[in-house]
């Protein structure tokens, strides 16, 4: 059993590194792009594609699948690198970024990207369509999941706590929420905009049971989905503490990565950081 | 399937927009099973109670948070629903502003947006539950279809065919019994207008409230021997160009009026396609681009000159307008 889940965990760390290198490699194609808030969540957008979600990337409007609104849109194109790598559309597509109309998008657009459940952008929205895609399963009885990911710097947006509040009043143990949180946002630390600590508290206070996990530790990530839903009749949340940027050395910890571009001799030398690990 | 012949005039006639909406609601609810009404702590005042005493089940009510009511209701059309997203005009088209653009319009969901209280309804509450804006926000929306019934007989014929309709609509509705101007028999077709008087002098275009204050100002001129053609324009958009474009060639010139501003709504729709395509005069009858003041309605429309005798005005001035011209 040990073995098994060494080898899910190493398999799953892997795929998550050569997933930092696609996002890599097509922000720099690309000219530029969210490096700080897409390099973050990858581990646990990899952990819930590769492990936990009920998926098949032939069929993406499978009826019973697991359902995952990207709140925080602006790390589409890190999803888009997690789709592409999963199957849902050829590697090729990547090379398209920055291109007009196309359909690696720098917010997710739900009609041109197969995998894509929902087009977001603008902040706090996501995870208000969340709660209502996991209403519509309450409502007919349908046994499927749905997972979003919110920024922390996103959780500032009073919608956010309105689907908080109608998740729990709903009793909506079929959704999980993970905050990715890597403690930057555009102008800086999210201690000195708006402090949001104690977070865990205050989604506990709104009847949600919440975890607080390391983000970039897989077996802990793995573990923790494994366990939901945490408490039935209450909606999960899972806060990931992350470093925005994670993987590309010269952006981590740093909100002037919130959108920046890389050189080619940076990038060459970001691979092969990556692949030194 | 809900058929028009089913709306009978009989049934709608003296319902106000707001109670026929309510009516409609529970027939559509068993026409289509799919049918969800979401509503933010409101739901006597919509008129959904109906429904809700009927389905139960597809009743939601969010609390009073309608930015997450209209994302839910996107999260809903994804899943298969067909949400009616029902609040205050007001609210709907500002509070919640962002999300019916982002998150049901540009994706084309096809949830419907259903915005009560709207124009000066509200009157003594004051500015902050009026809504003179709605049209003009709604409308600037890429893939929103727009429509203001004229009465409750109206309203019954326009929830049927935005439940018929594929994507997204902006219905807006009043609150009190608005006088019955539909009770004859037309087929209702989002985008085109209905001629609710023949005439040749000059035309008149309303919508909702609005169209029964166009028909009387059309009886002032008819005493003196004016002849004026009353349009119920219901769907602002898609915009019915053909009535326009045949009222600004036949006739001196179009008197616009609207329980809106101004600015942005049926007379600024209409003047956009006069000034492409057929130049004509265009009086816009309307809130005079202020915030109105408190008094009920009747009084505030006094106040604005939103009346019969000054739609009547503004006409004659087209006509006098045109003679002049053409000695």
């Amino acid at each position: 059993m040990l073995e098994n889940q060494d080898l899910l965990i190493s398999s799953l760390e892997l795929q998550a590194k050569e997933i930092r290198k696609d996002l890599i490699t097509t922000f720099f194609k690309g000219h530029g792009g969210h490096f700080g808030g897409c390099l973050s969540p990858i581990d646990v957008l990899t952990a819930l594609y590769f492990h936990t979600m009920k998926i098949d990337p032939k069929n993406p409007k499978l009826p019973d699948r697991d359902r995952f609104i990207l709140s925080k849109g602006h790390a589409s194109v890190g999803l888009d690198c997690v789709l592409s790598a999963a199957g849902y559309f050829p590697k090729e597509w990547l090379d398209k970024y920055g291109s007009l109309d196309a359909p690696i998008t720098t917010h997710p657009d739900m009609h041109r990207t197969p995998g894509v459940e929902m087009s977001t952008g603008s902040l706090g929205h996501g995870i208000c369509v969340a709660v209502g895609m996991a209403l519509a399963a309450k409502k007919d009885n349908l046994k499927h999941r749905v997972f979003s990911l919110i920024g922390d710097g996103e959780t500032d947006e009073g919608s956010v706590w309105e689907a908080a509040m109608t998740a729990a009043h709903f009793k909506l143990d079929n959704l999980i929420v993970i905050t990715d949180n890597n403690q930057l946002s555009m102008d800086g630390p999210i201690c000195d905009i708006l402090s949001l600590e104690p977070l865990e508290e205050k989604w506990q206070s709104f009847g949600w049971a919440v975890r607080r996990i390391d983000g970039h530790n897989m077996k802990e990530i793995v573990d923790t989905l494994d366990a939901i839903p945490f408490e039935p009749g209450k909606p999960s949340q899972i806060i990931a503490r992350t470093i925005k940027g994670k993987g590309l050395k010269l952006a981590e910890g740093l909100s002037s990565w919130h959108y920046g571009s890389l050189s080619e001799v940076d990038m060459q030398k970001a691979i092969r950081e990556l692949d030194g690990e | 399937m809900m058929q028009p012949e089913h709306i009978t005039i009989a049934g709608f006639k003296t319902l106000g927009s707001r109670d026929a909406y309510g009516v409609a609601l529970v027939a559509l609810g068993k026409a289509y099973p799919n049918l969800y009404v979401l509503t933010a702590d409101c739901t006597s005042s919509v008129r959904a109670e109906l429904f809700a005493k009927e389905f139960p089940e597809r009743l939601i009510n969010v609390g009073i948070a309608e930015q997450n009511l209209v994302s839910i209701a996107a999260g809903l059309a994804i899943e298969g629903k067909l949400p009616f997203v029902t609040g205050f005009a007001m609210v709907m088209s500002m509070r919640a502003c962002e999300q019916v653009r982002s998150d049901i319009a540009y994706p084309k969901l096809n949830v419907k947006i259903i915005g009560t209280h709207s124009g000066l309804s509200m009157g003594p509450s004051g500015t902050s539950h009026h809504c003179t804006e709605d049209i003009a926000i709604m409308r600037s929306m890429a893939n929103m279809t727009v429509v203001v019934p004229a009465d409750g007989l109206e309203t019954a014929r326009a929830a049927y065919a935005m439940a018929a309709w594929d994507g997204p609509v902006y219905m807006r509705l009043g609150r009190s019994f608005e006088n019955t101007v539909s009770d004859f028999d037309y087929s209702f077709e989002l985008g085109k207008a209905v001629v609710v008087r023949e005439g040749s002098d000059v035309t008149l275009i309303a919508c909702g409230e609005a169209v029964f204050s166009a028909l009387e100002a059309a009886k002032i001129l008819a005493a003196e021997n004016l002849s004026s053609r009353v349009l119920n324009m219901h769907t602002i958009k898609p915009i019915d160009q053909d009535a326009i474009r045949r009222a600004a060639l036949e006739t001196a010139g179009i008197v616009s009026v609207e329980v809106h501003n101004i600015f942005g709504g049926l007379g600024s729709a209409i003047s956009e396609v006069v000034a492409e395509e057929c130049l004509c005069p265009v009086r816009k009858i309307g809130v005079p681009d202020i915030f109105a003041g408190t008094g009920t309605a009747e009084l505030l429309r006094e106040k604005l000159g939103i009346t019969p005798k000054a739609i009547a005005n503004a006409a004659k001035t087209l006509i006098e307008l045109k003679k002049s011209r053409v000695r």
